[in-house]
Formats: C-alpha cells, structure tokens, sequence
C-alpha cells in the first residue's frame, strides 16, 4: 500500500493534530449529548488526547521518558474520575430513574 | 540524595501527619462509639497537630523532593489559611443537623474532608506541572464526593453530577494545556518552563492556546465568569458545610496555585515587576485578558445576585464576585498586586464562613434556606440577626469590619497601577452588591415576625463558633496591621 507523501514519515505534527481532532470530538461529545455516560465518554476522549501529547511530545519532542510516566499518571486519574463519576451516574438514576442530562435540573430558580 | 530525601520528608511533615489523620478518621470510625462527634475530634485532633508542624515552617524557603514542592513563606501562609478553614468546617460538621441523617457514613465524611485538605496543601506548594494537576485532581475528586455526599437528597444527587462534568471537563482543558506547555518547552517543573521561556520558544501560537487553555482550567476552580455556571447549583445543592468548604477553601487553594504558576513560569527572575509585566509570553496581553475576566466575573455575579431567593444561591453569587475582586490581584501580578490578594483571601476566609454558618444554624432550626423566611429573624433571635448583618456588611466591604480593609487594599495597588477603568467597574458593583446584602438584613430586622414565631435558642457550642467567626472579622476591622504585615512578608516564593 502506497502512503501519499504527508503520511510516509509520521512525525510529531501528526500526532498533534490526532489529538486535537480527539480533543475537539470529545468536547463536541461533552456538549451534545444528554446522557450522561456518553458526556463521561467524551471527558475520557478528552484525557486521552493530552495522553496522546504527552507520548508524542515524548518520543519527537524535548521531553525524556517523563511525558510516558505523566501520561501513566493521567490514565490513572481518568480511571479514578471514572469511577467516582459512574458512583454518582448509578446514584442519579436511582433519585430521578433517568440518566438524561437536561432531565435533571431542579437546582434552578 | 538520600539526605536530600530525609530532609524533604522533614519538611514534608505537615502533609504525613494529614494522611495519618486520614488514616486514623476511618480506624477511629470502625471501632470507636457514638462515631458523629468521635470521629470529629480525631481529625479536629489531627488538624492542630499539623497546626503546629505547620508554624514550625515559618520562615524556610525550601524546594523539596526534586523540585516537587516549595516549603516558603507564600505556601506556609496558604497552609495556614486553609488550616483554619478546615478546623471550622470539621467544627460546623459536628453542629449540622444535615449531616446527622447520614451518621452511619460519617467516617468517610470526615477522611475525604482531609484529603480535601492534604490535596490544597499540594496545591499550594506544587511546582511541578504533573503534582499540580495530581493536587487539583485530589482535591477535586474528593470533592464531587462531597457534594453529594447527602446522597438520599435529589438536589445533592445532582449537585454532584454537575459538578464531576464540569470539573471533568476544566481538568480536562488544564492537563490539554499543560500537555502542550510541557511539551513545547520541555520541562516539568515550572522552574525549567521559565527557563526555557526566558531562552525563547518558536511556537508561540501553542503558547498562546496553553496559556489560554491552563487559564480556562484554573477559572473553574475558582468560579471565574464565564466559567462559574457550575457554582450556584452545585453550592445550593451540597450539604451546608461542603458548600462553606468549596466557596472558601477550595477557591483559596485554587487561587495561590494559579499565582504561583503565573509569577514564577512567566515572569523573568529577579525582575522587578512593574504593574502587569506578563514578559515572557509576548504577543498577546494576558493580564488585559485577566482584567477583562475580573470586570465581568464582578458585574455578572453581582447582578445576577439581585434576583436570587435562596439564600445559598444568594451567598454562592456573592463568592462569585469575590473571586472577580481577588482576580483584579493577578492582572497585575505585582508584590503589591499579590499581597493584597492574600489580604483578601484570609478575611473573605472569616466573613463568608460567618455567613454560611448562620444560614446552617437557621436551616438546622428553621428548616429553610429560603431569604422570605428570613423575616424577622432579627427579633427571634438577636444575636444570630446582628452576627449575620455584620458578616453581610463585612461582605459587603464597609467599615468598621475587616471586609473594608480587604476592599481597599486590593482596590489601592489595582489604583496604583493604572487599572483606573477596572477599580470604576469594580467599585459601581459594590455599590450594586450592597442591595442584596441589605435586602437579607432588612428581612431580619425591619419585618415584625409571625405571631406564630417563637425565639430561636441557640446552644452554647454552636454561639461560641459565631463568636470565633466575629472576633476576625471585627478586629482585622480596626486592628490590620498584623495580617497586613505577614501578607506582605509572604509574598516571597522559592526561586523567584
């Protein structure tokens, strides 16, 4: 398979664009969409394409292997958020029996 | 490096002896009786230890673990502060009647609160761009917990949910932005980011959009309009004591991490700065941008207030547009600028947990957190109705309470330099913020009380609080030369 000329040596431009795309898509994802697991997928989106800086930065860039192990660190803080935000979706559910985002808004005047 | 590691863990010890603090409020939940009060003075036991370790730091000026942590003045003046933040709302804890509902799950109530507490100590100190995002995160994530922590009530159910999307989203944006800052300088510690800034980058454009992107993060936390709208429903929604944590504490930490970053990564070393020098990030002005961000966040909270008939609603707008009046510190980023800021963090400390605190104790008595049943409330029970007006006042910023001084410190160094237009804005909303404050005394005092309306009787414990919280605010009023003085001395960080 031939790659056309802007795809043959990947470099550090491209994961950068990767990951703005990515970034850009999850907080379309964050905006538009009412249920609330598909807001939390987007927020994972979100992480996940800093995650995708801090490797590429790591492997074209000025940083050693420290941008791996922030990236470490940050998969494990999504997974945290994750779990606490799952925690409160569950406790949403059983107060208002849905998971629509725009359904639960009574803290308003 | 073993000994530079034996130090550090000297140094670090305010920070261990909170994590045996939390350690010890879940041991002493699972085997110790009547678990409510309890478990309180364990922590409230924890918390004076690290008191002390705490003062012991006065006067170091220490980077620890690597360049990981700074031990100066400007974070034992922080950790100061949210010390006695958490002392008060461990506390308001023990008197909330809300809170008692749920005393079967009060040990984790009171371990998350310390790792609420151990995460802002990180904050203040981090200079490391990963700690700083772990510190923000620990503190964050403890605290969507928190706020739904009365978990049968639907509006603390949703109070949470909007907070963790929220939150989710603007951690989101910092860690984008400090992916890209990182990555273009190559360094993590905000030392080396300065260096390398001072050397000069070629991308300025990813500068810029990191700059923006780590401004956008740290606006969240401290609820900057247009980034605030998270704020009133959540703070209405949190149980009492949660809501006086995040309107106080949690805007505090927020607030010196951001300054700490701003000062040393983008200002030149040794360089005198004069009002508003952002130097190192050429092309576009920050600190216009800042100032612009401080006029609205003043006006639209301040407005938006008038129209408010929860008082917790009310008093979440107020914190608002205090944030506005801190963030008028950071357009200039100067010493004078900063000090002032912290003049005004450690008494907006005192007179928004005093307000907070009377509408605990009115909703523990009354059941309501509604402003119309305020009326009089100044009759019912006298000394509730005057401790509330004087924090309203103090809020407010007029004298003789200590509110004024923050007020005039902050509105002289924006004065002296140059941000004229700024103080005209900033000056117009108090008058405006005056109206609201009045509407709740004017409730209390000058509305006769249904005939049906007995006396509010207040316990000793619960006077003796309000009391605590009156004394700074009165005093700083008349006597401010103290905290004046100590604010200007901590100005100073490691490695500027």
């Amino acid at each position: 398979m031939v790659f056309p000329e802007w795809l043959a040596e990947p470099g550090l431009n491209h994961f950068l664009v990767v990951s703005a795309i990515l970034f850009s898509l999850g907080l379309l994802a964050v905006i538009s969409r009412r249920n609330i697991i598909m807001v939390l997928m987007g927020i994972e989106l979100i992480l996940n394409s800093a995650n995708l800086n801090f490797v590429a930065f790591s492997r074209y860039g000025a940083l050693s292997l420290e941008g791996h192990m922030i990236a470490l660190f940050v998969i494990i803080i999504a997974a945290a958020e994750a779990a606490i935000a799952l925690a409160i979706a569950l406790n949403i559910y059983n107060r208002f029996g849905s998971v629509d985002v725009e359904q639960i808004s009574e803290l308003k005047e | 490096m073993a000994e530079h590691i034996v130090e550090s863990i000297y140094r670090f010890l305010p920070e261990i002896a909170l994590t045996v603090t939390l350690v010890a409020a879940i041991v002493a939940d699972l085997i110790l009786k009547e678990r409510n009060r309890n478990v309180a003075w364990v922590v409230l036991g924890g918390l004076a230890v690290t008191a002390v370790l705490v003062l012991r730091q006065i006067g170091w000026s220490e980077s620890i673990f690597s360049d990981m942590i700074a031990v100066d003045p400007f974070a034992v003046f922080f950790k100061v502060v949210l010390l006695v933040a958490g002392l008060f709302i461990v506390l308001f804890s023990m008197k909330s009647r809300e809170l008692e509902h749920n005393a079967t799950r009060i040990g984790e109530y009171y371990m998350l609160l310390t790792g609420v507490i151990f995460g802002m100590f990180l904050m203040v100190g981090a200079t490391n761009l990963l700690l700083m995002y772990l510190a923000f995160e620990l503190t964050s994530i403890s605290s969507y917990v928190l706020a739904g922590f009365t978990k049968s009530l639907r509006k603390s159910a949703e109070a949470s949910m909007k907070y963790i999307i929220f939150g989710a989203i603007s951690s989101g944006f910092l860690i984008y932005g400090i992916s890209l800052l990182v990555g273009i300088t190559g360094a993590t510690d905000i030392y080396g980011v300065r260096d390398a800034l001072q050397g000069g980058v070629e991308q300025q454009m990813a500068l810029h959009i990191a700059t923006i992107m780590i401004i956008v993060g740290f606006s969240y936390k401290i609820t900057v309009v247009p980034f605030h709208f998270w704020a009133p429903d959540v703070y209405h929604g949190a149980p009492v004591t949660i809501t006086t944590f995040l309107a106080t504490a949690s805007k505090i930490a927020g607030f010196a991490m951001m300054i700490r970053f701003f000062k040393i990564s983008y200002v030149e070393s040794g360089s005198v700065v004069a009002s508003g020098s952002w130097e190192l990030v050429e092309g576009v002005q920050w600190n216009v941008i800042l100032a612009i961000l401080a006029a609205l966040t003043i006006m639209a909270a301040n407005l938006m207030a008038l129209w408010q008939e929860n008082i917790k609603r009310l008093l979440a707008f107020s914190s608002i547009a205090h944030a506005g009046f801190i963030l008028m510190g950071l357009v200039l980023l100067s010493d004078e600028g900063i000090s002032a800021m912290m003049i005004y963090m450690a008494i907006y400390l005192f007179m928004n947990m005093g307000a907070f605190y009377v509408v605990m104790l009115v909703s523990n008595k009354l059941d309501t957190e509604w402003i119309s049943d305020y009326e009089g409330l100044g009759h019912r029970s006298p000394f509730l109705g005057v401790a509330m007006a004087i924090f309203l006042v103090a809020l407010a910023g007029f004298p003789p309470t200590a509110g004024f001084i923050a007020k005039v410190y902050i509105f002289g160094a924006t004065i002296n330099a140059g941000w004229i237009w700024l103080v005209a804005v900033a000056g117009l909303a108090t008058v405006i913020s005056l109206y609201y404050y009045v509407r709740v005394v004017r409730n209390m005092f000058l509305v006769d009380p249904a005939e049906s309306d007995g006396p509010v009787i207040l316990d000793s414990g619960s006077m003796t609080i309000l009391v605590l919280l009156l004394i700074p605010v009165l005093l700083l009023g008349v006597y401010f030369s103290p905290i004046v003085e100590w604010a200007k001395h901590s100005v100073t960080m490691f490695g500027m």
